[in-house]
């Protein structure tokens, strides 16, 4: 417990009857310690949270407007965009918010590859992480269903056909997730309930992953143990304002998106209202799920492709049994360093195979960086991290930091 | 000592199987209780009762085709040419990805009716107008992920994994039939 010395009256009232402030400070203020070496990738689990939360509150309001039928959703939407005062403000904030929001969390999970974030002790916090982002997807899929468009339409129908490749059951399944025998109407009505209820659960699964950080700490650049208070330094004011700089440079790239170019990353097809006569002849999902589709287009058969996309998330999970490596930051991994590197090309090629039509080429360089991915986590990391032998990792961490500071006032003497 | 064991173990077998008696109602219980949310997401009535569709097929020229819906999902209705049957029935139906002979596919063979809904995973063919693309055997192609149909709407190419797949329909009369 914080020993706060609250100076303000009414905030140690407060204070003695619910010990928030006490709380607060343990968890992200001043008596919460954090490794003192962190750089800007450290800066991407905040900004999640704090996309989260403008996820949230401009879902809510957006809300308050929108009608969850299939007469009247495209419509609705419509009529935020041209009537409700900045309602498209607010929504271009919601559906540009959705896309940063991913890139963040991609930010954030790659970090986490690099310097090892998923290895003892902190296997949970890694799983509740993943468990985050696959709730993310399964909200932004069916938030991306509500304005009822052909891209809406024809994606819902795609995604939800995926079950149908499970054997015996599938169909069951499918209709059962319809609610009817195509995506219609009650497939409108359930993917709004759960569209507007999943970011909460995500703020619960944050609570626990936040939890489970503060139980053994942040991760650091040098992949090594806070050994003493030498190491450390307070989160507040360190920290929050680190993040609120990053937070600036966020907005700033937000800004930039809702005002100059808030469609640049939709598709014209979504502005045709939906029509389950006629498929649209290109039919991509949103930049941040083509890994995924071009993973499941990569396997020429359907159960085969619905099994190779699941994979790529399930793999994830099990990462700290497949990195046999004994230390945990890639800086000090000669070898895999370069590999990192592959797998982060690797997934943008999937991304851009991902756009395309699956044709020529394109077909082959989908399947060969499909199965890149796979050799990645199946075989090259418990390879690697086996035969490897790591450059020499420092004690401490405060040691190297001093170090280089010294070495920079001796430079600067010059 | 084991007379005092004996006691003991006479009165903690019981606690045992009231405890997994208990337990085991409380999560059948549960369970049942569930059954109600988890079915309200199934098709309701009203969606189970619009199962069928008449049309009428005496507008439709020989060569053309038609798109009407049934349970929300299109089904082509096809007034096949001679040449397209022969196409259907010349080829020897056990070497195809899913072998069913046009016969057991087209109760009349100059009317082909299908479920237009691909069996990947679920756009709609094109092929049904005449300036569309019909793909490597003149049937019917889907855009989305390159399957191939042939006059006979059975998969020769691409992801799917089935035909199209053909409805329950009767001939009510010569020019009329009724799906579903
Ligand atoms: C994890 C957080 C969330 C994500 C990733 C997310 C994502 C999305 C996406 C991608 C769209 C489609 C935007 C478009 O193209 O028009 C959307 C629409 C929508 N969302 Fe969310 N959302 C989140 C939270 C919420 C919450 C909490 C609510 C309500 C309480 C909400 C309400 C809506 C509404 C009403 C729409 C339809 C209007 C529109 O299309 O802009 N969202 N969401
Ligand atoms: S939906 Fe027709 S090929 Fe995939």
């Amino acid at each position: 417990m914080s020993n706060m010395q609250l100076k303000n009256p009414i905030l140690r009232w407060i204070e003695y009857r619910l010990p928030i402030f006490s709380f607060l400070d343990d968890s992200l203020g001043s008596n919460y310690p954090a490794p003192k070496n962190l750089n800007y990738w450290w800066n991407f689990g905040s900004l999640a949270g704090i996309a989260l939360v403008l996820q949230i509150v401009t879902g809510i309001v957006l809300a308050m407007h929108y009608v969850p039928h299939v007469d009247y959703a495209f419509d609705s939407v419509e009529r935020i965009m041209r009537e409700v005062n900045y309602g498209w403000f607010l929504r271009y904030l919601h559906a540009n918010g959705a896309a940063l929001f991913f890139l963040v969390v991609y930010v954030h999970v790659f970090r986490g590859l690099y310097y090892g974030s998923y290895k003892y002790p902190r296997e949970i916090l890694w799983w509740l992480g993943i468990v985050i982002m696959v709730l993310m997807m399964a909200t932004a899929f069916m938030g991306y269903v509500l304005p009822w468009g052909q891209m809406s339409y024809w994606a819902a129908t795609v995604i939800t056909n995926l079950f149908t490749a499970l054997p015996w059951v599938g169909v069951n399944i499918t209709e059962w997730l319809w609610g009817g025998f195509t995506v219609g109407n009650p497939t409108l009505n359930r993917f709004f309930s759960l569209h507007y209820v999943l970011p909460f659960a995500i703020v619960g699964v944050v609570f626990l992953h936040l939890w489970a950080l503060h139980q053994h700490k942040s991760n650091n650049p040098l992949g090594i143990d806070i050994k003493g208070p030498q190491d450390t330094i307070p989160f507040h004011p360190y920290y929050t304002y680190k993040d609120l700089a990053g937070l600036g440079v966020f907005l700033l790239v937000l800004a930039a998106f809702v005002f100059y170019s808030p469609n640049y990353m939709g598709h014209p097809d979504n502005y045709i209202p939906a029509n389950p006569l006629q498929t649209p002849a290109h039919i991509v999902p949103e930049w941040y799920f083509l890994p995924f589709y071009a993973i499941l287009r990569a396997i020429p058969s359907k159960l085969g492709g619905v099994i190779a996309m699941a994979a790529s998330i399930f793999v994830l999970f099990l990462l700290p049994w497949i990195d046999t490596s004994r230390v945990r930051s890639t800086k000090f991994r000669p070898v895999y360093r370069y590999f990192f590197w592959f797998l982060v090309i690797d997934v943008i090629v999937l991304g851009i195979v991902g756009a395309k039509p699956p044709e020529g080429i394109w077909i082959l360089v989908g399947r060969l960086a499909t199965l890149y991915y796979f050799v990645h986590f199946i075989i090259i990391m418990p390879f690697v991290g086996w035969f490897e032998r790591p450059l020499p990792v420092p004690d401490s961490i405060h040691k190297p930091v001093l170090v280089s500071a010294g070495a920079a006032a001796v430079e600067a003497q010059r | 000592m084991t007379s005092a064991e004996h006691g003991h173990g006479g009165e903690m077998p019981r606690r045992d199987f009231l405890m997994v008696a208990t337990g085991t109602v409380a999560v059948v219980g549960a369970a049942a209780a569930v059954w109600p949310l988890v079915d309200s997401m199934n098709p309701a009535s009203d969606t189970l009762a619009l199962a069928s569709t008449e049309v009428d097929l005496a507008p439709i020229a020989e060569g053309q085709s038609i798109t009407v819906q049934w349970r929300g999902k299109p089904v082509f209705v096809r007034y096949r040419t001679a040449d397209e049957i022969k196409q259907a029935r010349d080829i020897d139906a056990t070497t195809l990805p899913d072998p069913k002979r046009d016969e057991e596919r087209a109760q009349n063979p100059k009317w082909l009716v299908l479920v237009g809904v691909c069996t990947h995973l679920g756009c709609i063919p094109l092929g049904q107008r005449s300036a569309e693309p019909r793909g490597d055997f003149g049937g019917w192609f889907c855009p989305c992920h390159g399957s191939h149909y042939d006059t006979s709407g059975r998969i020769r190419k691409g992801p799917a994994p089935e035909n199209l797949q053909v409805p329950a329909y009767t001939f009510l009369n010569d020019t009329k039939i009724r799906i579903g």
